[in-house]
């Protein structure tokens, strides 16, 4: 069809208009410091290089930052898959008291700005002695309303009969939860983990002011700190760090996107 | 045998040992609390807690120095608040961020829009490959994507400029520039924001059913009036949805701002939350926390309003 030819050319320019900088960035990583600031600058390498990437992991402490950023990330993504199927297990299919309210709590904070509970947030972990330990970077982000929200709404899909079968059987309570309903979830869990990771991972704000010594920086942290510090103008370090922060959250992405968009137009939430 | 009444059953029930419950209500009620106990925990401890903690902060003169010493914080009724509402920073932001939310929001909305459409007619081949790459920014480091934009903006050498040198335009010092800051800014959240509103849009798209448009055909509806007057209308809940949660992020506005511009040129680009963060930065923690509340308040007060909008329909 004719038609059909315009479109995918409207497609693809957005495309590019949304991919330029990203290739911008990243065949920046492999030019010289002299080519990145040539006026006017070049596409390509000119000299293909990777000194960037070299001086990166040997000079820069980057695979300590890489190493703290996933501790933290995987600990976080831990904590929500477990906590927030947990209650929102409860929510969903349990009877008790309070159920109601505490949902409508729960929900009610996910409106709230972060900078409101900022502060207060700060006093408490410094005052707990855990300023710039890897319980401060991790402790606040352990559970989500927004976790709790999707796994609710995955629960109350599933069919109360399971759960019948189960106590006819003689399953305990918590039995139940963990082996006939849990393992139902798998589709809501890795939505959830891999949301829960990338938020982890690119989280910026939080660990800028918890983390204080070097050995505690996170990846973004450091990226900021050096685009802004002494190696501010070392752009081919920077390029290659920003491609280093996102390479492994795009393999993440594009490895399970299938549940990521799935349950996302699922929830309808962001 | 005797003859149990009503009330003696009851009392046996009650006086039933913990250990072996008899109704399953109980069973359930204890598996609940345990399921729940250690969210509750951590959400006292780390959200609810804070929230109050910040509304008592921002009734007090507290300062950083205060911290090791709570007891010497005084009360200060209303004054931070009427002390933000006084300070012309403060206004400027509350101006910022009201510029950027008013165009920032629809024309978000209208690229993922579009790309939604797109996506769901257009490309059928590709779809999969488009919808990643149209995700990519969301997915991505505030952090590397503000390494990416300052060259993309950057005033000689920077992507634009020399996309602009082409046509013979000199582009402006974008970031530097007190008018141009702004909306460089507002560019640079479309590009990074709209994915997540493309996906709901989809979502809704998707559960259109084809009848309707083929029903718009066979009435000699073009494709324009056809998604003007049967498609947009069966998508307005999608639509008012994606305004709210968009409106709520964008009233929130602050790390393009934190990592591009630190607010400047001339506060320019100093949005609530930035100003807000500054001043927690300064010490100034009871200010801070009002500020946090003013925009708390405005963000709650705006998002009622789009719910009776939402309910209307």
């Amino acid at each position: 069809m004719r038609r059909t030819w315009w479109i995918y050319l409207i497609g693809l320019l957005g495309l590019i208009a949304v991919a330029a900088p990203f290739l911008w960035m990243v065949l920046g990583s492999f030019k010289t410091q002299g080519e990145l600031l040539r006026v006017p600058p070049t596409w390509w390498p000119d000299q293909p290089t990777t000194q960037n990437y070299d001086d990166l992991f040997s000079k820069a402490n980057f695979p300590r930052y890489f190493l703290n950023s996933g501790l933290v990330a995987l600990a976080v993504t831990a904590g929500n898959l477990i906590f927030c199927s947990m209650i929102g297990y409860a929510l969903a299919k349990l009877r008790f008291k309070g159920r109601n309210a505490l949902f409508v709590l729960v929900m009610a904070t996910l409106m709230i700005p972060g900078m409101v509970t900022f502060v207060p947030l700060f006093v408490l972990v410094t005052n707990a002695g855990l300023a710039n330990s890897y319980p401060g970077l991790i402790l606040p982000f352990l559970v989500s309303p927004f976790g709790v929200f999707l796994m609710r709404q995955f629960f109350l899909g599933l069919p109360d009969d399971l759960m019948d079968a189960g106590r006819v059987d003689g399953t305990s309570e918590l039995g139940i939860f963990a082996r006939i309903m849990l393992p139902l979830t798998r589709p809501a869990l890795a939505t959830l983990g891999i949301l829960t990771f990338l938020g982890s991972w690119n989280n910026f704000l939080w660990p800028l002011v918890i983390a204080q010594t070097e050995d505690k920086y996170t990846l973004p942290v450091a990226l900021a700190l050096y685009s802004t510090g002494q190696n501010a103008q070392n752009y081919g370090l920077l390029m290659a760090g920003a491609v280093v922060v996102v390479v492994p959250v795009l393999v993440i992405f594009l490895a399970f996107q299938r549940h990521v968009t799935k349950g996302i137009a699922i929830t309808g939430l962001k | 045998m005797a003859v149990v009444t009503e009330s003696e059953a009851r009392a046996v029930r009650r006086s039933a040992p913990p250990g072996r419950p008899r109704r399953k209500v109980s069973r359930e009620t204890v598996a609940a609390w345990v399921l729940v106990l250690p969210f509750v925990v951590l959400f006292l401890a780390f959200t609810a807690g804070p929230v109050l903690g910040s509304l008592g902060m921002s009734f007090t003169d507290i300062k950083q120095r205060d911290l090791r010493t709570p007891f010497s914080v005084n009360g200060v009724g209303f004054s931070n608040y009427a002390k933000a509402l006084q300070d012309e920073t403060f206004r400027k932001a509350a101006f910022n961020t009201a510029y950027f939310v008013v165009l920032g929001v629809p024309l978000t909305l209208i690229v993922a829009l579009g790309a939604a459409v797109l996506l769901d007619r257009g490309v059928k081949r590709f779809q999969a490959l488009f919808k990643v790459g149209y995700y990519l920014p969301v997915v991505t480091s505030i952090v590397a994507i503000a390494v990416i934009w300052r060259f993309v903006l950057s005033p000689d050498n920077g992507l634009v400029n020399t996309v602009l040198g082409w046509f013979g335009i000199h582009g402006p010092n974008w970031l530097g520039s007190t008018t141009w800051a702004m909306p460089s800014l507002i560019a640079m959240a479309v590009w990074r924001n709209f994915g997540s509103a493309m996906i709901i849009f989809l979502a809704g798209l998707q559960g259109i059913p084809q009848s309707v448009e083929e029903a718009g055909q066979l009435d000699g509806a073009g494709s324009w009036q056809r998604f003007r007057y049967l498609i947009l209308p069966l998508l307005r809940p999608t639509v008012l949805f994606t305004t709210v949660t968009t409106g709520i992020g964008y009233l929130q506005f602050f790390e393009e701002p934190m990592v591009m511009t630190k607010g400047g040129p001339l506060n320019s680009t100093t949005s609530v939350s930035m100003y807000a963060y500054q001043q927690f930065g300064f010490g100034n923690y009871g200010l801070a926390t009002s500020m946090a509340y003013i925009l708390f308040v405005v963000i709650a007060v705006v998002t009622f309003i789009q719910f009776r909008l939402l309910k209307e329909k």
